[in-house]
């Protein structure tokens, strides 16, 4: 229905009745004219605001991508200005609205974009390769040698770079080496199998007014469930949700990961089952974990940087004690050497990103912005107050350095982690997975929860592309 | 309900001999004032805590923003300023309430203005189906207002080249009240007597000058009400705006509010609480504000 | 109802008769003209997206994916969808609780109530409750819904701290409750400002006769309140149920959470089409929620038809 005969028609219909009004004449955007000579203006959006969610973001690009690339493009003769549309809600919201933009026709230059939603959008014909967008240029840019393959496929669908990713992230194991020491375990911990997680964890339940460990499960915390609890503990059984053309179904890894829920949550009471089902639950185990009562926590990096630091202002949960008290550690895999790749030890990264609008008038224009806002120098000045782990390995070697915490991830966990497969229906097979966590969270059987989840995937994906009986 | 005010002594008195005894008639009396006292008492307390109950998850709005550390618990405050000093740094905060001003406001304009024409002229001319038409569109409303019509409105909008400019957003707002409207204000324009328009006809007033001069002042606390429910309705919408609109600094409050959240969904208190208050305010100033100036009728303004 | 009262004079001829239905002399086509602007907005903004939603409900559209490059026309298959799902089903029967429970007997017995009871009481005290209802009604819905995040929160709460039962998820253990009261303290206000008009309006001379001859308070209430306001009454209860329909705002109170039991219709539709990606079979939902709108519509009519006739 949107394709452009009837969208013609739908106008044609809507101006007709409308045209006699008055206020046709209130329309706000005006298409740019002539592209080589005359002043282009670019836009960029992303799920940033400044004074409010990622304000770091999109205070970068007010105040120093947009001077700088208009300078840049002034010294070569160009009248490029840049102009800003953050928005500041959930992602989901975001997603929306950027669908609707592209549908449409419309939307900004430069998008920013959650690497999972590269896949879905590609398949609408909402976003392009970026290649067949700006054309050569793209493929002779230099940075792609800097960024990992590992990363660059996280803006990637069908083996096509659509777009170009803005950062790397890793999860691990965080403990309290405080609580750790009243509970007489190590501050140095290194667990090597699901059952060391537990044994730690049974002993933690020993101290008061400590939840021992805190596995995110449920649905109320959205793909955080999938994330930082189903994932990790999946690759850890040595299968992925998407493998050989087909996702995970009744099979005995996804069990494993079940009857693990099943032990933390209902068998031995080692987590807060009612936390997992609170709408800000995931909110909540960061304070929590802030205020020395969670042992355990599956986080990804994001956790270090922007909850617990005690930065004035950055962190939300700050912790003054961040850097003595919380320990760090690779998730193990259930038993050494079970992970995917026999891997001792699994991760799972995600990675958000920027693509190019299809539509823009000023597509190489657009995407030589792109690749200054991928410029090593760019990272450097992003980062310059608060680190993160950058996609380019150059600007990680010089910034990295600062922080144990990231270099760890840099250098132990993103070399063993894996990704999510960008394909359109993984959204659905998420939000399926996450409700059999809360059906074995809430006590029901895990044999239950996984018939009840096989029959949601074969729903979604169609008999055959299931594994699993 | 149950502490009715006691019956006169007429059927009591037929009952008792004629000649009855003051004693027991005074006992009566006493009784009587006893059980008036104790149902005034009942009815304070109940009154009470009804007020209680709708005060209480007011009293952190009130608190928290001045507050230096707000948190989930109610606490008596640490009180500082610094909340909102901190939210006026934010440059969209106080503009996006002035946004919703003018955007409530518009829309109120123009569902007031031609609802009350629409509703006028349904009340005194029989169109046929008038009712059934009524009812239908207050039924599509609301499903036009939900998420399932977002892809269309949003096309439509764009097609109308509107995307990014208030008229839309106004006008889809608009779209969406207008039915509401209508139903409420012919209920209320068939309460009131046509005797006066006849009149006014008759000393040789037109449709327009009796609809100025004659029922709008009559239906004015009903048209006061609407305009107050019209700004209520936008003042809270988050759907229609966000997707109407791009450019940040033209958000409404609404949406605003959303952006003191972090990538994880906390919410920065420190903010949001003095955000809340100030997003909250100038709708109940209004409200205020109409309410003493007007007062609020639904139906009958006067009774003839 | 227009004809009756309006000729006092007696000479009831028939032309002046005719005539009475329009009074102002406004004449059809002035009528069309003072109708056409707000027609013509409903028509573009609220009927024709309506239609296409309508549309939308037999694809298989979605907003991202394949189908959203090239819907395919499926017919009923979305409504056999939904009407064979079991969450629908629990989704209908969790509305119907909220309706009935926070909007016909929540908002509108309580409304009534505090109508009722501030009526004859002035100065301050009614000033206040009345504030106090209406400023929850005035809030805009994102306030108060963080408003009572804060107040039933399991660690800090205000409820909990008040009633000393630290601990107590009521959001979890008692969804449904927890919804139902919020939209009661958001709603009422609606209810209470109606029937206080309403029970103004009522002529007193009525009540002081029902007084003389020794009416019970309830006596009065149902031989000469209700009689006067069943308008009212009917008028307030289709409006607050419609609206109780439809209402989204519990969603920011409990996300339709724990485990979709606070999943009412709005929610569910919305979880469908935008997490949920299927813009279709949302559009299906919706128009399986306007026919029952529509029934809940008729029925009033029905009823107030009899008044009218009566």
């Amino acid at each position: 229905m949107i394709n452009h005969s009837r969208r013609r028609t739908v106008g044609a219909f809507a101006f007709a009745t409308v045209g006699a009004l008055l206020f046709a004449g209130c329309a706000s955007s005006a298409p740019q004219e002539d592209a080589e000579s005359g002043p282009v203006t670019l836009t960029i959006t992303a799920n940033a605001i400044t004074g409010g969610k990622n304000a770091a973001e999109a205070d970068w690009i007010t105040d120093w991508v947009i001077p700088q690339f208009e300078d840049a493009m002034k010294d070569d003769g160009k009248d490029v200005t840049v102009e800003f549309e953050p928005q500041g809600v959930d992602d989901e919201n975001y997603k929306t609205k950027v669908a609707l933009d592209l549908q449409s026709g419309e939307g900004a230059d430069v998008i920013g974009m959650d690497g999972i939603w590269v896949g879905e959008f590609a398949e609408a014909g909402y976003i392009k390769p970026l290649s067949e967008v700006a054309g050569d240029a793209v493929d002779d840019w230099d940075g792609w040698d800097q960024i990992p393959e590992a990363v660059q496929a996280a803006l990637s669908f069908d083996d096509e770079r659509y777009g170009v990713p803005q950062g790397a992230d890793g999860r691990v194991l965080y403990y309290n080496k405080d609580l750790f020491e009243q509970a007489g375990l190590p501050a140095d911990w290194q667990p090597e199998s699901w059952d060391d997680v537990l044994d730690a964890a049974r002993d933690l339940k020993k101290l008061d007014g400590v939840t021992p460990i805190q596995l995110n499960a449920g649905t109320a915390m959205g793909e955080a469930t999938t994330m930082q609890g189903l994932l990790p503990l999946l690759v850890g059984t040595g299968e992925q949700v998407y493998e050989d053309d087909k996702w995970v179904g009744d099979t005995d890894g996804l069990k494993d990961v079940l009857d693990l829920y099943k032990t933390i949550y209902v068998d031995e009471g080692l987590g807060d089952a009612v936390l997992q089902q609170e709408a800000a639950g995931r909110d909540t185990s960061f304070q929590l974990f802030a205020a020395n009562q969670i042992g355990i926590l599956l986080e990804g990096d994001y956790f270090w940087r922007s909850v617990i630091n005690p930065a004035e202002g950055v962190g939300t949960a700050p912790m003054a004690n961040r850097d003595e008290v919380v320990g760090y550690t690779k998730i193990p895999a259930m038993k050494p050497g079970s992970g995917i790749n026999d891997q001792d030890f699994v991760s799972m990264s995600g990675g958000t990103g920027r693509v190019l609008n299809p539509n823009s008038d000023h597509p190489e224009l657009a995407w030589e912005l792109l690749a200054f806002m991928n410029s090593q120098e760019a990272y450097q000045e992003r980062n310059a107050t608060t680190i993160s782990i950058t996609p380019r390995n150059d600007v990680n070697d010089a910034i990295l350095a600062e922080d144990p915490m990231l270099t760890y991830v840099s250098e132990e966990v993103l070399p063993i982690t894996a990704y999510r497969p960008p394909l359109a229906a993984y959204p659905q097979v998420s939000t399926a997975l996450q409700q059999a966590s809360l059906d074995v969270v809430s006590g029901m059987s895990v044999d239950d929860a996984l018939s009840a989840y096989v029959d949601s995937v074969k729903d979604i994906v169609g008999d055959d592309a299931v594994a699993g009986g | 309900m149950t502490s009715t005010p006691t019956p006169t002594s007429t059927p009591t008195s037929t009952t008792t001999p004629p000649v009855a005894p003051p004693p027991n008639v005074r006992k009566v009396a006493a009784n009587a004032s006893l059980r008036h006292f104790l149902s005034r008492v009942a009815f304070a307390i109940v009154m009470t805590i009804v007020g209680v109950l709708f005060a209480l998850p007011m009293v952190w709005l009130v608190l928290a923003p001045f507050d230096a550390t707000p948190s989930l618990t109610l606490s008596w405050p640490d009180w500082t300023l610094d909340n909102f000093a901190r939210l006026f740094e934010n440059p969209y905060a106080l503009r996006s309430i002035g946004n919703s001003l003018l955007l409530g406001v518009a829309t109120m304009v123009i569902v007031v203005g031609f609802g009350a024409l629409a509703a006028y002229a349904m009340s005194r001319i029989r169109i046929p189906g008038r009712d059934g038409i009524l009812y239908g569109l207050l039924l599509l409303s609301s499903i036009v207002t939900g998420t399932a019509a977002m892809v269309p409105t949003f096309q439509i909008i764009t097609q109308l080249g509107l995307i990014n400019s208030y008229t839309g957003v106004v006008l889809v707002l608009a779209g969406g009240i207008l039915p509401t409207v209508i139903f409420i204000l012919k209920d209320f324009m068939d309460s009131i007597p046509k005797s006066y328009e006849e009149s006014a006809r008759l000393y040789g007033a037109g449709p327009f000058r009796i609809l100025r001069d004659v029922v709008a002042p009559i239906a004015r606390p009903g048209l006061a009400f609407i305009a107050i429910w019209t700004i209520v309705q936008v003042w809270g919408n988050f759907l229609v705006p966000f997707i109407l609109l791009r450019s940040p600094d033209l958000q409404p409050a609404a949406v605003v509010m959303y952006t003191f959240y972090t990538e994880s969904g906390q919410a920065d208190l420190r903010l949001i609480s003095a955000f809340a208050l100030l997003f909250s305010a100038p709708v109940l100033i209004i409200y205020f504000v109409v309410n003493r100036r007007y007062g609020f009728r639904f139906h009958g303004g006067i009774k003839s | 109802m227009t004809t009756t009262v309006t000729t006092p004079a007696g000479s009831a001829i028939a032309p002046r008769r005719r005539r009475a239905d329009d009074v102002a002399g406004l004449g059809k086509a002035r009528a069309g003209i003072f109708v056409a602007p707000a027609l013509i907005i409903i028509g573009l903004f609220l009927l024709f997206p309506a239609v296409w939603t309508i549309w939308l409900g037999s694809t298989d559209y979605r907003l991202t994916g394949l189908q959203a490059a090239s819907p395919e026309f499926v017919g009923l298959d979305n409504y056999v969808e939904a009407l064979t799902d079991p969450s629908f089903w629990n989704s209908l029967w969790l509305t119907l609780i909220f309706v009935l429970f926070s909007g016909i007997i929540g908002q509108t017995l309580i409304g009534f109530g505090l109508a009722w009871s501030v009526r004859n009481i002035h100065g301050w005290t009614k000033s206040l409750i009345e504030g106090l209802v209406l400023a929850a009604w005035v809030i805009p819905a994102s306030v108060a819904s963080f408003l009572w995040l804060v107040l039933l929160d399991r660690r800090s709460g205000t409820v909990n701290g008040l009633l000393g039962t630290q601990g107590t998820a009521w959001l979890i253990d008692h969804p449904m409750e927890s919804i139902i009261i919020f939209n009661i303290w958001v709603g009422t206000a609606f209810s209470m400002q109606l029937f206080s008009s309403a029970l103004s309006a009522v002529p007193p001379s009525q009540i002081e006769s029902a007084k003389m001859v020794g009416a019970s308070g309830w006596q009065q209430l149902r031989d000469v309140i209700v009689p006067n306001i069943k308008g009212h009454i009917l008028t307030n209860t289709l409006l607050i149920t419609l609206w109780t329909f439809n209402t989204f705002t519990p969603y920011l109170v409990t996300a339709g959470g724990p485990n979709g039991k606070t999943e009412i219709l709005s929610v569910y539709i919305y979880e469908t089409a935008i997490p949920g990606g299927q813009l279709g079979l949302g559009a299906a939902i919706s128009l399986i929620m306007l026919l029952i709108n529509l029934v809940i519509a008729l029925a009033y009519v029905r009823v107030s038809r009899g008044r009218t006739k009566r």
